[in-house]
């Protein structure tokens, strides 16, 4: 496990919440504020992003790339906290399929983030303490509203594209229902139109994990200046063997030992897999906000597109002039393939253009995030017709 | 299977016209009239849908059963899913389309009267193309051969073969008929992929046609 103590990430939390490094920030003031779907504003609130590429004369180039629970806006250069490469390099760049020498790219952190978009651990300005559990609970909707003012904000009417993986799927799907006109073409990977009994489970387990953590102080961990390390690191490791696949683990672990030769009849990390998700575990709580998480996990949890339209998902994209392509996995058990295609009939059932590609590979839900040159080939060629369909010119 | 994938023929490659296209397939776009809204049920590797956004400005879509032949066509544009001719076209609304196409894919599919039911529920226009069984060349072989025939066009033996419904051209007008089917037009192909004389008689496209394409309405 790692080394637990009062370390220094809670300090990296709370600065980056409020004064990202390397990034762009819109604040919004008392005259815009963020209406919740719990039925109270936020207000002032602010919206984190970063942008590649250049906005064409016209304004119809503008793609907007959603992150996934545990991402963030740094899509396609090096992140603050971590020093990696963006998370999403091998889709987003030059030359890549989401091509910023063609299109405009604007990747928002979300609503109750901690990577510089108002969350949990932002400073309330009615109190001057980081918000904690005093943050109310947002929806997937309420993070696709506040890009919707972000846009607004930039000056974008219409999107030319919404693309995204996992939450950034759900985001895709909530703008194309939310704004129609606004999204010209949207992309959801590996995602679905509600968040299943089983994933609202592994949710819950991950949010226990980190609540019984005696660290966590029911949230007011920032100012005890420490942070629930082990539970969130515990609620990773459960989660990041969601993302992956039995044949995935077993083709990079399989029973191998770490470092050692025969078992040491104990409880310290024996096999390689067990030290590679307690690794998993201890990174992650160096750059995500235990708070965050329990809220957007949450999130996630209460998205269901059916429910906003009478349980027909349909009518959720009902005369939408939107172009869809939607990408599933063959190994992804966390959105599987009947979920994609659970999209796919309601999009047809609405008549909406629409394009459906599974890709076969081994390596789970975090596909979306991989080596996939399939899917790049499909990205690549769905933008690509779709800016023919737009008029928007080669490499402008 | 249901694909017109290159890796996967229910039909190997059939004659070509001048411009390289396949002859059965600018007969089928040439029966669709300009910007209507099309889908192409087997859609392979997109090359009809391809087609009938550039010579007829369709807004197309494609169903198409193989993995590769799906992906190949999203990459290069086309609004294709993946699925199954016998339990998707269900999904799918009454009228949603003008014209719902299945080429070269009936004989491949395990129950053609759904499907074309199908068909002409969901699109005011249905079009079927397909190998004709009893074209002469195939009777010989069934006849003095005595075993399943092979041709060019349908190469594969009976153990192995991804068609399991075959028909001949009249047969089909049975379908037709069942299916509640009025026949628009009609029009037979020859081994050259020459239409037929078009006032011979059925009997005579029944034997000289290698294959055929139908448009079709509701009665």
């Amino acid at each position: 496990m790692a080394e637990v103590g009062t370390a220094p990430d809670a300090a990296v939390h709370s600065r980056e919440a409020d004064a990202p490094r390397n990034s762009l920030v819109a604040r919004f003031g008392a005259d815009r504020p963020l209406k919740l779907d719990a039925g109270v504003e936020l207000s002032p609130f602010q919206v984190a992003y970063k942008t590649y590429g250049t906005l064409n004369a016209e304004r119809t180039n503008a793609v907007l790339v959603c992150h996934a629970l545990t991402g963030d806006h740094h899509v396609a250069s090096v992140h603050p906290v971590t020093g990696k490469p963006g998370w999403w390099e091998t889709i987003v760049g030059p030359g890549r399929p989401v091509d910023t020498e063609r299109y405009f790219v604007i990747c928002p952190n979300v609503i109750g983030g901690c990577m510089g978009s108002t969350g949990p651990a932002s400073i309330n300005p009615a109190t001057g303490k980081p918000w904690g559990l005093d943050f109310p609970v947002i929806t997937i909707r309420d993070m696709v509203r506040a890009q919707a003012m972000l846009l607004d904000e930039l000056g974008i009417e219409s999107l030319f594209a919404a693309v995204g993986g996992s939450m950034g799927g759900m985001q895709v799907l909530q703008w194309a229902a939310s704004f129609p006109r606004r999204v010209f073409a949207a992309l959801p990977i590996a995602c679905a139109t509600r968040h299943s009994a089983q994933n609202i489970a592994f949710h819950e387990v991950g949010r226990q994990a980190v609540m019984a953590d005696p660290e966590w102080r029911h949230g007011r961990y920032f100012e005890a200046g420490t942070s629930p390390r082990r539970g969130l690191a515990v609620a990773r490791m459960g989660a990041h063997i969601t993302y992956l696949s039995d044949a995935a683990l077993h083709r990079k672990f399989g029973r191998k030992f770490q470092d050692r030769d025969n078992p040491t009849f104990s409880f310290d990390a024996d096999f390689e897999v067990e030290s590679y998700l307690r690794h998993q575990g201890s990174s992650f709580v160096e750059r995500f906000d235990a708070n965050s998480y329990l809220y957007l996990t949450r999130a996630m949890d209460y998205f269901d597109l059916a429910a906003d339209c009478n349980g027909v998902i349909a009518n959720a994209f009902k005369g939408s002039d939107t172009r869809f392509c939607v990408i599933s996995f063959t190994s992804d058990w966390l959105f599987p393939t009947s979920e994609s295609r659970a999209i796919v009939h309601a999009l047809n059932a609405s008549g909406a253009r629409v394009s459906f590609a599974e890709i076969v590979t081994d390596k789970g839900h975090d596909a979306f995030l991989l080596d996939e040159p399939e899917m790049f080939a499909i990205v690549r060629g769905f933008l690509d017709g779709a800016a023919r369909a737009r008029g928007l010119k080669a490499g402008s | 299977m249901l694909s017109r994938n290159k890796r996967d023929l229910t039909m190997a490659d059939t004659a070509r016209g001048p411009g390289g296209g396949r002859v059965d397939l600018l007969l089928v776009a040439e029966m669709v009239a300009p910007g209507a809204r099309v889908l192409d049920i087997g859609a392979g590797d997109g090359e009809l849908l391809r087609l009938l956004g550039e010579k007829r400005g369709v807004d197309g879509r494609g169903i198409e059963l193989s993995r590769e032949g799906v992906n190949e066509c999203v990459a290069k544009g086309l609004a294709v899913i993946q699925g199954d001719a016998d339990t998707d076209l269900s999904d799918y609304p009454n009228d949603a389309f003008d014209y719902v196409i299945l080429s070269q894919t009936l004989q491949a599919v395990r129950r053609p009267r759904v499907v074309l039911e199908n068909m002409l529920r969901i699109g005011r226009h249905a079009i079927v193309s397909f190998p004709n069984f009893g074209h002469w060349r195939i009777r010989l072989q069934v006849a003095f051969g005595g075993h399943m025939p092979q041709t060019d066009n349908l190469p594969y033996a009976w153990w192995d073969s991804p068609n399991i419904h075959f028909c001949t051209i009249k047969d089909f007008r049975d379908l037709c008929d069942v299916a509640n089917a009025k026949m628009e037009r009609a029009v037979a192909l020859n081994a050259w992929g020459t239409p037929l004389r078009f006032n011979a008689p059925w009997w005579f496209w029944n034997l000289f046609g290698e294959q055929a394409v139908f448009l079709l309405s509701r009665r």
